[in-house]
């Protein structure tokens, strides 16, 4: 019994590390690491961990390079003879427009769209000891689901598998970046990063700046060889003028804008109901669904209050804490110390391990459809849509073809759990836990989309020992 | 007294750890910041339920606070759309002021109630918002201990 002398301790500097043998495997490194540098998701870090961006960057130079030219080119080219004969505005709002797009674009790309860290080892436990797996460990244990009343509505939690923790309510994994991230909205390739809580906002407001810089150079290349050819010019002529900067500014806005103004519209139409991409496509909350009384529960209901809470409500912090120093008993997150798990984690270990396998071949046929399926604006494939739908072009009944980003999330849910797809189960989902073979949430968008996968899981994998 | 006050270092140091209990979140109000302020069994005997639940309510008021979408939030959200994001940057959001206090009322209660109990509360931000996560230590007072504890109380304390 002794006398302790009472001081104060900040409890962030506590990190109470757990008895049970879980260590860093092999010595701990001689100098002091931050977090970022061991973060398990698939991401890429700079300036020392304050800025951040998906391992699949995707298609974010070109977005830059695209953005960058066409305005360079307007400036150059379209803006001394506008000046000279409308008035000095034009680049001043062209500047405006540029910095306001390029700021956003930036901001969506290298900002945590909300991660979700993975659960510590001990969180991870015991939520296995409250998980009820009442099976023998001669098949894999069944998919796990939680139960919660959101606004009396029923909706259910999953088990993400790869963050060892129940997700909470519209978090999706996202497997591109392997993270579950918050409010998923979807990956865009083009901004390079998940769209989630955290960066929906600079997501819309680079859309929709987008929309408007690309309307406003197209109507000042427009309004450049109207005047050219009044001025005594054939439009022929006019063309031959500047040749290379009106075509290629010309073909790129005329083709931008058709994808981007109906993404800002189908977009608007989601602030609006306060949806995300990942919902409206999996239908959580249509009418279509059978018998239940399905609303949006986290809608408010107006249209006004829907807006200002997605996109003027409070910003939360990032909770993945990048810049931290990394302690030397911290625990390394739970995903990579499965190995040295309890044995009574056996059976959770086969699932983890199969839903890995089932994973690099389920991710290989959607890569192979990503390059089929994805509708990248001003690329050649998708004209003939643009064009046809031109006259809805701005609310299109089809998401998946104005959305304009692959539909990614979509196929999250049927890649974590431990699968064994029965397609026929999707609809009678309010019941918890089943211990028959059954997908938590086989996503009844892949039927909607297209995707052929429900034979993906048959393909063979290799069955644990 | 069966209640040995604990300075939070020892308590990390010297006690042995029994069990980590974790509060989990309580979504019947949407996605906004909740804990279940139902009272676990483990902290039993451990800590009166009334203290129990009234740090957890506490907590809950400040989430609600911190996340309330109200007037100084669209002030927030139109000045910083209006500068381009870019005051994101500089000004620290309404949401990191409510963290700090709550980081700050975190500390007090594990200094005055949890610590002597020999208990000590996780802040949820180091846990991503997960759990509320409540480390239970041996609780070296007790008249009640078994010899074993004492044993790993003297190889503990090294």
């Amino acid at each position: 019994m002794k006398n302790c002398e009472y001081q104060q301790i900040d409890p962030r500097a506590l990190s109470v590390s757990p008895s049970s043998a879980e260590s860093h495997p092999g010595k701990t490194p001689p100098r002091p690491r931050r977090k970022w540098e061991v973060f398990p998701g698939k991401n890429r870090f700079f300036c020392d961990g304050r800025l951040i961006l998906s391992r699949q960057s995707g298609v974010l130079p070109m977005t830059l390079v695209l953005i960058v030219v066409t305005c360079g080119l307007f400036f150059t080219f379209d803006c001394p003879f506008l000046v000279k004969h409308l008035t000095v505005f034009i680049p001043v709002i062209g500047g405006v427009l540029f910095v306001f797009v390029m700021a956003s674009l930036l901001r969506t790309s290298f900002t945590d769209p909300g991660i979700l860290p993975r659960a510590t080892a001990d969180e991870a436990a015991d939520i296995e000891k409250q998980i009820d797996t009442s099976g023998s460990s001669s098949y894999r244990p069944p998919p796990r689901t939680k139960e919660v009343l959101i606004n009396q509505q029923v909706v259910k939690l999953k088990y993400c598998f790869t963050c060892k923790t129940f997700r909470p309510p519209r978090t999706s994994h996202c497997s591109l970046c392997d993270n579950c991230v918050e409010r998923f909205d979807h990956h865009c390739p083009w901004v390079g990063n998940c769209v989630g809580k955290r960066n929906y906002r600079f997501f819309y407001s680079f859309i929709v700046s987008l929309s408007f810089l690309t309307s406003f150079i197209f109507g000042c290349v427009i309004a450049h060889l109207t005047l050219r050819s009044q001025t005594g010019e054939s439009l022929i002529q006019a063309i031959q003028e500047s040749p290379a900067s009106t075509v290629v500014e010309l073909v790129i806005c005329f083709f931008s804008i058709w994808s981007i103004l109906g993404l800002s519209g189908f977009h608007t139409y989601l602030v609006a109901s306060n949806l995300t991409t990942n919902e409206d496509i999996k239908g959580s909350w249509s009418s279509k669904r059978a018998g239940e009384e399905h609303g949006n529960p986290y809608s408010y209901n107006s249209i006004i209050t829907n807006c200002c809470a997605t996109l003027c409500g409070p910003m939360p912090p990032s909770l993945i804490d990048r810049r931290g120093w990394l302690s030397l008993e911290e625990p390394i997150p739970a995903a990579s110390t499965l190995e040295m798990e309890l044995p009574t984690f056996a059976e959770k270990n086969d699932a983890e391990m199969c839903a890995q396998s089932t994973k690099g071949v389920l991710e290989r046929a959607v890569h192979s459809l990503d390059f089929h399926k994805l509708c990248l604006p001003g690329s050649p494939k998708t004209t003939p849509m643009g064009l046809e739908g031109s006259g809805s072009a701005a609310l299109s009944p089809e998401p998946s073809a104005s959305a304009g980003c692959a539909q990614e999330p979509s196929l999250r849910s049927v890649v974590a759990p431990c699968p064994r797809f029965s397609r026929g189960n999707q609809r009678d989902s309010l019941h918890s836990v089943n211990p028959a073979f059954r997908l938590a949430s086989p996503s009844p968008s892949l039927s909607r989309a297209g995707f052929v996968l429900e034979d993906a899981p048959e393909v063979s994998f290799v069955p644990l020992p | 007294v069966w209640f040995q006050f604990h300075n939070l270092q020892d308590l990390r140091h010297s006690a042995s750890l029994v069990t980590k209990v974790f509060i989990q979140r309580d979504y019947s109000e949407g996605t906004v910041c909740r804990f279940l302020t139902k009272f676990p069994s483990e902290l039993d005997n451990r800590i009166e339920r009334s203290l129990f639940e009234e740090t957890v309510k506490t907590l809950n008021s400040y989430y609600i606070e911190a996340e309330k979408i109200g007037g100084q939030s669209y002030l927030e959200g139109c000045l910083a759309c209006a500068t381009a994001y870019i005051a994101f940057l500089c000004m620290e959001t309404r949401y990191e002021q409510v963290l700090k206090k709550i980081s700050g009322y975190i500390q007090e209660q594990n200094e005055k109630v949890y610590a002597p109990r020999g208990l000590l509360l996780t802040d949820p931000i180091e846990r991503g918002m997960r759990v509320l996560e409540i480390s239970v230590f041996e609780d070296q007072g007790s008249v009640s201990s078994s010899p074993s504890s004492s044993m790993s109380l003297a190889g503990g304390s090294a």
